[in-house]
C-alpha cells in the first residue's frame, strides 16, 4: 500500500516535470502576446495625444538626441542577433560559444541601460521631468509627450532588466548543463522574450526620436 | 462504460487528500502543484472574500433603509460600495469559476493528470492571495478606505487622498494572476487532451473555459497598464489622464472598459459552461445543439471585446461611435440567446430530475434572462440616457453578475461537491436554501429596476422620501437572501462533516470526472483514458441507438 503511494508520488513528480517543448513555447508566445497588449494600451494613448497635439510632439521630439537613440537601436539589434547565434551554438552542442554569445547580449543590454541613464539624467538636469521646472513652462502637448516618453521608455527599460535576469538565469542553467543541445527550449524562450523587448524598442525609437 | 471502470480500480486507490507528499501538514498544501489542491485552496479563500463583501453589501442595504443617516456616515458608505465592488469583482466574480472549478475539473474533464504548467498554477494562486491581501491591507494603511467606486475613474481617483494606489496595485497583481491562469488553461487544452478527445468531444464547460482564458489573456494586460498609469499619475503627476495638464480623462474610461467589458464575459462564460454541464446531466439527455453552444462561447468572447463603448454613452463620445457600439451590443446578445434556447430545448422531453444543482440552473435561466433583456434597454441609446447611472443599472448588473455567475457558483459547488469532497450534502436543505435565495434575490434587486426607472441615482447616500418604499423592500430582500446563503453554507459544511459517502457518479453524469473515484486520486486516472464518443452520450441511449441500428 505505502509502496504504491511512494511510486505514485515519484510518478507525479515525473508527470509534473514532464517535458513538452512545444507546449512551453506556446505558453511563452501567449505571454508575449500579453506583453504586446500591455504596451498596446500605451501606444493607444500615444496615438490619441499625437492626434490632439501634432505640433507640440514635433517640438518636444527635438529635445531628444537622435544619435544616442540610434546607437541604442544598433546595440539592441546586435544583442538580438547574438541571442539567436547563442541558441544555434547550443543546438550544435557548443556550450562555450553559446555562453560567449549570451555574454555579448548581456553586455549590450547593460550598455543600453547605461545610455538610457545618461539620456534621462540629462533631461532631469534640464528640469524636464513631470512637475519639473522646465516642463511646467512647456505647452500641454509637450507635457503629454514627455509623460509618455518617461512611462514608455521606463517600462521598456524595466523589461530590459527582466530580460537580462531571464538570460542570466538561463546562462547559469547552461553552465550547470541543465540546458543542453537537446533541451534548449528555455533558452529559446528567453531569446523570444529578448526579441520582444527589441521589437518594442523598434517602435519606440521612431515614434519618439524620428518625428518631423 | 463508466461504471465498469470504477469497479475496476474501485476504492483501493488513495484519494488526493490522503496521499503522502514530500511536505507535511499545511506545507503539503502551500507547496502543492496538484491542480485539485490548488482548486480547493482557491475555494476556501474565495469563500472568505465573498462573505466579507457580502457583509459590506448587507450593511449598505441597511444604511439605505431610511433617508439620511441610518447607521454610517456618507464617507463610510462611499468606501463600502467601493470595497464591495472591488472584492466581489476582482476577488470573487472574475476568478471564481475558472480558478476553483476550472482548476479542479479542467484536467480531469479532458483526461489529463494536471495542467500544463503546474508550478505556474501555484504561482497564480500566490499572486491571487497577495493581491487579495493588499486589497484588504489598503483598508488600514494610508489615507483611509478607498472611496472611488470599483472603476477608479479619473480625475477623482488621482485627487482623492484615500489609499487608491495600493488598491489599484492589488488589482494589478490580481490581473497578473488572471493572465497566468488563462495562459495555463489555453496551453493545457491544446496540449493535454487525452487520446480521442477532439475539440468537439470536449465538455462544454471546457469550451467556455477556453473562450474565457482567451479573454483573460487578451484583455487583462490593458487594464494592467491603465492601473499602473493611475499609480504613476498619483506618484509623479505625469499628466496623461489629468485635464489640468492637457490629459484626457475619457481616455482612461476607454482603456478601463477595453478590459472591463470583456471581463464581464470572463465572469459569465464559465457560468454558462457549468449550466451546459448540469442541464444534460439532470435532464438525462445529450445537450441540444452542442456545436452552436460551443461556438457561441467563442463568439461572445470575440464580439464582447468590441462593445466597451456602451459604458460611455453618456460620457462624451461621438454619435457615430455610439451608434456602432450600440449595434455591437445588440449583436452580443445573440450568442447568449442561442445558449438559452439550446438549454431550454435540451429540457424538452427530457427525464428531468429537479435536484439542487438543477434548481440553481433553472433559477439562473430565469434571472439571467431578466438581466439580459434589461441589458438591451441599457444598450439602446435613447433609453440608456434615461436610466444611466441609476439603480436600473445596479439592478441590471446584479441580475447578470450575481444572478449569473454567483448563482451558478452555488450550483457548481452543489454539482461537484460529491466529487471534490467525497461526501453528500442534505438534498432537502439544499433545495430549501436555493428557493430562499431565489426569492430573496428577486425581492432585493427587482425594486431597484423600478426606482432606477423613476430616477433614483446609483451610489447616492441619501434619497427623496418617495423612494423609501422600494429601498425598504430591497433591504428586506437582502435579509432573505443572506439567510438563504447562510443556510446553504451551513448545509454544505454539515455535509462535509457528517455527509454520507458519495459514490463516484451520484448524478449519473457522463463526462470524464464521473469515471474516477470521489474524491479523485492524486493522478486523476490509473491510466490516461481514451475517448470515442461525445461528452453527453448516456450509455443507455448509446446502447439503444446501437440496438436500433441493428
Amino acid at each position: 500500500m505505502s509502496n504504491n503511494v511512494n511510486t505514485a508520488v515519484e510518478e507525479v513528480q515525473e508527470i509534473h516535470m514532464h517535458r513538452d517543448d512545444f507546449g512551453s513555447k506556446m505558453g511563452m508566445w501567449l505571454f508575449l502576446f500579453t506583453e504586446v497588449l500591455l504596451f498596446g494600451g500605451l501606444f493607444i494613448l500615444y496615438a490619441a495625444y499625437r492626434y490632439i497635439y501634432p505640433e507640440a510632439f514635433v517640438v518636444a521630439s527635438g529635445e531628444l538626441d537622435v544619435f544616442m537613440g540610434g546607437i541604442n537601436t544598433v546595440i539592441l539589434l546586435t544583442s538580438s542577433l547574438t541571442v539567436v547565434l547563442g541558441i544555434v551554438a547550443l543546438q550544435k552542442g557548443n556550450k562555450k560559444l553559446c555562453l560567449s554569445f549570451l555574454w555579448i547580449t548581456v553586455f549590450c543590454g547593460i550598455v543600453f541601460l547605461v545610455n538610457k541613464y545618461f539620456e534621462w539624467g540629462a533631461k532631469f538636469h534640464h528640469g524636464i521631468y513631470p512637475k519639473g521646472p522646465a516642463l511646467q513652462d512647456m505647452s500641454e502637448g509637450e507635457v503629454m509627450y514627455f509623460g509618455l516618453y518617461y512611462v514608455m521608455t521606463g517600462l521598456h527599460g524595466l523589461h530590459i532588466i527582466v530580460g537580462l535576469a531571464f538570460i542570466g538565469f538561463v546562462m547559469w542553467q547552461i553552465k550547470r548543463n541543465i540546458l543542453t543541445a537537446d533541451n534548449f527550449q528555455r533558452l529559446e524562450n528567453a531569446g523570444l522574450y529578448w526579441h520582444l523587448v527589441d521589437i518594442i524598442w523598434i517602435f519606440l525609437f521612431p515614434l519618439f526620436y524620428l518625428i518631423h | 462504460m463508466a461504471n465498469g471502470t470504477i469497479a475496476a480500480h474501485g476504492t483501493a486507490e488513495v484519494d488526493f487528500y490522503h496521499v503522502k507528499s514530500k511536505h507535511k501538514g499545511l506545507l503539503a498544501w502551500l507547496l502543492t502543484t496538484d491542480h485539485k489542491r490548488i482548486g480547493i485552496m482557491y475555494l476556501s479563500c474565495m469563500t472568505v472574500f465573498f462573505l466579507t463583501a457580502m457583509t459590506f453589501g448587507v450593511l449598505m442595504r441597511l444604511e439605505m433603509l431610511t433617508p439620511g443617516m441610518t447607521i454610517m456616515t456618507a464617507q463610510t458608505y462611499n468606501s463600502l460600495f467601493t470595497l464591495h465592488g472591488v472584492i466581489m469583482i476582482f476577488l470573487f466574480i472574475i476568478p471564481g469559476i475558472p480558478a476553483v472549478f476550472g482548476n479542479f475539473f479542467l484536467p480531469i474533464q479532458i483526461g489529463a493528470m494536471d495542467v500544463q504548467f503546474p508550478r505556474l498554477n501555484l504561482l497564480s494562486w500566490y499572486l491571487y492571495i497577495i493581491g487579495g491581501g493588499l486589497a484588504i491591507f489598503s483598508l488600514f494603511g494610508g489615507g483611509g478606505w478607498v472611496d472611488t467606486g470599483w472603476t477608479f475613474y479619473v480625475p477623482y481617483s488621482v485627487r482623492t487622498t484615500t489609499n487608491v494606489s495600493l488598491s489599484v496595485f492589488a488589482a494589478f497583481v490580481l490581473g497578473f494572476s488572471s493572465i497566468l491562469t488563462g495562459l495555463n488553461f489555453i496551453t493545457t487544452i491544446h496540449r493535454l487532451r487525452c487520446p480521442g478527445m477532439t475539440f468537439f468531444r470536449m465538455p462544454l464547460f471546457i469550451w467556455s473555459i477556453y473562450a474565457t482564458s482567451w479573454i483573460q489573456v487578451l484583455a487583462t494586460p490593458v487594464i494592467g497598464i491603465t492601473l499602473v498609469l493611475i499609480i504613476l499619475e498619483r506618484a509623479f503627476g505625469i499628466g496623461v489622464f489629468d485635464p489640468t495638464l492637457g490629459g484626457d480623462p475619457i481616455l482612461y474610461q476607454h482603456l478601463f472598459w477595453i478590459y472591463s467589458h470583456p471581463a464581464v464575459y470572463i465572469m459569465i462564460l464559465p457560468a454558462m459552461g457549468v449550466v451546459s454541464e448540469i442541464i444534460p446531466t439532470f435532464a438525462r439527455k445529450p445537450i441540444f445543439g452542442y456545436v452552436p453552444i460551443a461556438i457561441s462561447s467563442l463568439a461572445i468572447a470575440l464580439v464582447g471585446y468590441l462593445v466597451w463603448g456602451h459604458h460611455m454613452f453618456s460620457s462624451g463620445i461621438s454619435d457615430t461611435s455610439r451608434v456602432i457600439f450600440s449595434l455591437l451590443t445588440f449583436i452580443v446578445a445573440l450568442p447568449s440567446g442561442i445558449k438559452v434556447f439550446n438549454w431550454v430545448a435540451t429540457l424538452y422531453k427530457g427525464s428531468i430530475v429537479m435536484s439542487a444543482p438543477m434548481l440553481y440552473a433553472m433559477l439562473f435561466i430565469f434571472i439571467f434572462s431578466i438581466g439580459g433583456l434589461t441589458g438591451l434597454v441599457l444598450g439602446a441609446l435613447n433609453t440608456d440616457l434615461h436610466v444611466t447611472d441609476t439603480y436600473y443599472v445596479v439592478a441590471h448588473f446584479h441580475y447578470v453578475m450575481f444572478g449569473g455567475m454567483g448563482i451558478i457558483f452555488f450550483a457548481s459547488v452543489h454539482y461537484w461537491f460529491p466529487k471534490m469532497f467525497g461526501k453528500m450534502y442534505n438534498e432537502k436543505m439544499a433545495k430549501v436554501a436555493a428557493i430562499i435565495i431565489g426569492v430573496g434575490f428577486n425581492v432585493l434587486y427587482f425594486p431597484m429596476f423600478i426606482m432606477g426607472y423613476m430616477g433614483m441615482p446609483r451610489r447616492y447616500y441619501d434619497y427623496l422620501p418617495e423612494f423609501q418604499i422600494y429601498h425598504l423592500i430591497s433591504t428586506v430582500g437582502s435579509w432573505i437572501l443572506v439567510s438563504g446563503i447562510l443556510i446553504m453554507i451551513a448545509n454544505l459544511l454539515s455535509g462535509l462533516r457528517n455527509g454520507s459517502k458519495a459514490s463516484s457518479n451520484p448524478w449519473e453524469g457522463t463526462t470524464l470526472e464521473w469515471t474516477v473515484p470521489s474524491p479523485p486520486p492524486l493522478l486523476n486516472f490509473d491510466k490516461i483514458p481514451t475517448v470515442d464518443h461525445g461528452p453527453y452520450e448516456h450509455p443507455e441511449i448509446a446502447r439503444r441507438k446501437e440496438e436500433e441500428s441493428k
